[in-house]
């Protein structure tokens, strides 16, 4: 029987009140209610405070670069697809500098959970602007304000028919394990953003700001339904929907890959013994 | 016996399939053969070309004399016309190019014409013209007809009449038409065993193959694509998984997830592309996780010439990946090096969880070399991860847990309880994040030190060829190996020469198995010589040797030396002997 001290990892090194503290906690009971023991996973993550959470939770880890979380993840799961691969990511480290891989992850739908940290900040260089900062916010870098309109990460990927998009809230820990459960059940590429307030650099965001906005989506709402999921995925302001926006049923990518249709390909043999035969078409 | 024939015209007009064939009659005939393209960026048009020697005697190189030209354009004529040997034959299609030229040394073969009378169809006009060259040569052309059924036998047995009439026309035409040539490959020359024709990027595919690789991440890029075009054609008999990631970044990352997980893993690209992956490098350095990345270098600097050659990435190779960790750079210089290096870096990769980089050009990529066989008995694989049974048997288990030998066995996450747990950042033994002073100096030594050694001494000494106490030693490094060798060859004859070619270039080869540098030291003249304009590898050998060479040759115009081109400008240094 599995108990969240299973994943009792390293003392974390965050701020006091960070937003990360209770995704860490929403992620143990996660996983103790799905009964996935340590060893029955990987993370891997990248760089920022979100990139440090294997290390506080007991699991395999690859904590590998910014912003590559995703194809490090797709590696290991094209490897061992019988092996849960979740990527924990930030706002930074996925929208921004991997967003490239974000795109691609959700094209091919390999099958990996991605959760990202999205405290609209770049926490570890104290204080920039990140791709879902609001426009006009001021830091040291951009003191007239930020430029650029601040990404939207849900209307994105139900653009891109992203096989499971969730919104959660840090705060509302219960909800939000909920949604892990549901995003490790579910067959298909995953991203799950969470608000996460940063107590030290996002003054704007706050546990407080989040919490007069943020409301469940209604049991009524049709993840199934594309259309009406891009008018939740849109909303952004006054009420921000939290919940299961999107879903569909694609083939995995795991599913199109005929190599690994009968035998995982960490546990495949290798072939050395044909390559007599292989020489013989070159004459 | 020793012809050169050149095929030119423009790219789409079939210059791959008449090349491709004879180099096959010819190789099948038990010929020796080297073949090698040249080719523009781009998809049509253009001025591109296909050269084939073969002799009766091992080649290894280009020469600049050509015996038969298949002009397939106007450009191969104004281009190449002046490149025929004494009593070189051009044969053209005056009809097609709507041009006619006399004089002895053009054959006027009407392609296209023959092509329609005896096959039907335009398109076999490149059937008569690889007819023709072999009518030229005095050859049989029974192999030719066999190739065409192998070739064409899915599309029905009309193709393959169609094709063959072509054929037998082509020959026809030119058996007659070239009643003054002085060709002969004659039967004793060709011997009734066959011989391999490989190309280096084959080899480098087999050479993966042959180690067990079971996952290989690229983004396309020339000239390392053939790489994964190979593995990806082998993917369902080997159990391979082929993805082309969106860009060299994810390609890397890619391969090293998959490694992580307990696959054997590997990528290609050219220097723009190694450009992107060399932070996934440097994680590859810090997690100790095993890749081999394949660089094939073409000119730079940026996009240079895409589709040319030169050995300029050396320095780069040696120094990419920010902070310091051990690699393994191979070069190899012919298709059955790419072959045995290939097989080799995957060994030392997993052995010792390093990145292991196979350094070619677009020159090894192209070019294909005869042989009799390769012997599979020296390919190695010995599977050095902790797995299943073995990986649950441990009673303890950290990633990255000091030994003796600086490595520490790779568990497949997932086979055991035990967790396997690695970071970027600075790590302690089980692969947590530390600031500490003492565990980085610790894990520092456990990188670097404590299995630099141990991979040196793996490394093979320099191959030596010719004099055993030279005058004259010519050194170099990969592609340049079968031009060097004949330059050896040829200036044997007036001069005590050798070559030292090294393949395995990083670790730098001890001394201790082959003294090479007593060697160097004892000869009046050592020259390197090298695809690039800098003198990369005569930097490296100073910085790891001491040795200044007495003579450079360099070349960096994205075309490769050719016999002729290098003897001559080795008889330019050798004069101040």
């Amino acid at each position: 029987m599995l108990t969240s001290e299973n994943f009792r990892g390293q003392v974390p090194a965050w701020c006091p009140g960070c937003g990360n503290f209770p995704i860490l906690k929403a992620f143990k009971d996660a996983l103790v209610d799905l009964d996935i023991g340590p060893h029955q996973f990987t993370i891997v993550s990248g760089i920022g405070q979100a990139g440090k959470f294997p290390h506080y939770l007991r699991c395999n880890t690859f904590n590998g670069l910014h912003g590559r979380t995703l194809p490090v993840a797709t590696g290991h799961r094209l490897a061992n697809h019988e092996h849960l691969v979740i990527a924990v990511a930030g706002d930074g480290d996925c929208y921004g500098e991997g967003g490239n891989h974000l795109i691609h992850a959700m094209r091919r739908n390999i099958n990996v959970k991605l959760f990202v940290h999205n405290n609209q900040v770049y926490g570890l260089t104290k204080g920039q602007a990140s791709p879902t900062t609001s426009e006009g916010t001021r830091t040291k870098n951009v003191p007239y304000g930020v430029p650029s309109e601040q990404l939207n990460p849900m209307a994105l990927a139900v653009a891109l028919d992203c096989s499971f998009v969730a919104r959660g809230f840090a705060a509302d820990t219960e909800h939000l394990k909920n949604l892990i459960k549901a995003a490790v059940s579910h067959k298909g590429f995953s991203l799950v953003d969470i608000l996460q307030p940063c107590v030290t650099f996002n003054t704007v965001n706050t546990y407080e700001w989040y919490r007069q906005r943020v409301y469940h989506l209604d049991p009524d709402h049709n993840p199934m339904d594309r259309t009406a999921a891009f008018a939740r995925a849109l909303e952004w302001g006054p009420k921000i929907p939290l919940g299961v926006i999107y879903r569909n049923n694609r083939a995995t990518m795991e599913e199109r890959v005929p190599m690994i249709a009968e035998k995982v390909l960490v546990r495949q043999d290798a072939q050395i013994g044909k390559i007599a035969d292989t020489l013989k078409e070159f004459y | 016996m020793d012809y050169s024939v050149k095929i030119g015209g423009e790219a789409g007009q079939g210059i791959q399939t008449i090349g491709d064939t004879l180099s096959r009659v010819f190789s099948r005939a038990g010929l020796h053969v080297f073949t090698n393209q040249d080719y523009e960026s781009r998809i049509r048009g253009g001025h591109n070309f296909y050269q084939i020697r073969l002799s009766d005697r091992p080649i290894g190189a280009l020469r600049d004399a050509i015996d038969i030209i298949v002009a397939l354009d106007r450009e191969s004529i104004t281009r190449h016309a002046k490149e025929l040997a004494d009593s070189g034959r051009l044969m053209y299609d005056s009809e097609s190019l709507k041009e006619k030229h006399d004089g002895p040394a053009f054959l006027d073969i009407p392609f296209t014409s023959l092509a329609i009378r005896h096959g039907g169809e335009k398109i076999m006009a490149n059937t008569v013209a690889t007819g023709a060259v072999l009518g030229m040569l005095g050859m049989d052309i029974d192999i030719l007809l066999s190739i065409i059924k192998e070739t064409f036998e899915k599309k029905g047995d009309a193709i393959v009449t169609a094709n063959r009439s072509a054929a037998l026309a082509g020959h026809d035409s030119a058996v007659k038409g070239c009643t003054g040539c002085s060709f002969a490959v004659s039967r004793e020359e060709t011997s009734p065993k066959p011989k391999m024709l490989v190309a280096g990027v084959d080899a480098i595919g087999l050479g993966a193959l042959s180690a067990g690789v079971k996952f290989y991440a690229a983004y396309p890029m020339t000239p390392s694509t053939g790489i994964m075009n190979y593995i990806a054609g082998k993917e369902q008999e080997y159990g391979v998984v082929v993805e082309q990631a969106e860009d060299e970044i994810a390609a890397i990352n890619m391969a090293l997830g998959a490694s992580f997980a307990g696959a054997r893993a590997m990528t290609g690209t050219s220097g723009g592309g190694f450009a992107l992956m060399v932070e996934g490098l440097s994680l590859a350095g810090m997690t100790e996780t095993p890749v081999v990345i394949a660089l094939g270098q073409r000119p730079g600097p940026a996009t240079g010439f895409p589709t040319r050659t030169e050995q300029g990435e050396l320095q780069f190779a040696l120094s990419a990946g920010h902070g310091e960790f051990p690699r393994v750079i191979f070069a190899p210089g012919t298709p059955k090096q790419a072959l045995y290096l290939t097989n080799k870096a995957f060994d030392l990769a997993e052995k010792y969880q390093i990145p292991a980089l196979i350094l070619f050009d677009q020159y090894l990529a192209d070019s294909q070399w005869t042989y009799e066989g390769f012997d599979t008995g020296s390919l190695k694989y010995t599977d050095y991860r902790l797995r299943g049974e073995a990986f649950r048997k441990i009673e303890n288990y950290k990633r990255h847990a000091f030994t003796d030998t600086g490595v520490t066995p790779l568990g497949v996450p997932g086979d055991a309880k035990h967790l396997v747990v690695t970071d970027s950042d600075e790590h302690d033994e089980e692969g947590h994040i530390v600031e500490d002073a003492a565990m980085r100096i610790r894990m520092v030594e456990k990188r670097l030190f404590k299995k630099l050694p141990l991979i040196r001494n793996e490394i093979a000494a320099p191959f030596l060829y010719g004099d055993h106490d030279p005058d004259v030693v010519i050194v170099g490094w990969g592609s340049t190996f079968g031009v060097m060798q004949e330059a050896v060859d040829v200036l044997a004859k007036d001069y005590a020469v050798s070559m030292l070619h090294f393949s395995e270039l990083f670790p730098f080869p001890l001394t201790d198995r082959f003294d090479y540098l007593s060697l160097l030291r004892n000869a009046r003249m050592t020259i390197c010589i090298e695809q690039n304009a800098a003198s990369q590898f005569a930097r490296l050998m100073r910085a790891e040797t001491g040795h200044e060479f007495s003579g450079h040759i360099t070349k960096y115009d994205g075309r490769p030396f050719s016999v002729e081109g290098l003897t001559g400008e080795l008889h330019a240094h050798l004069r101040k002997l």
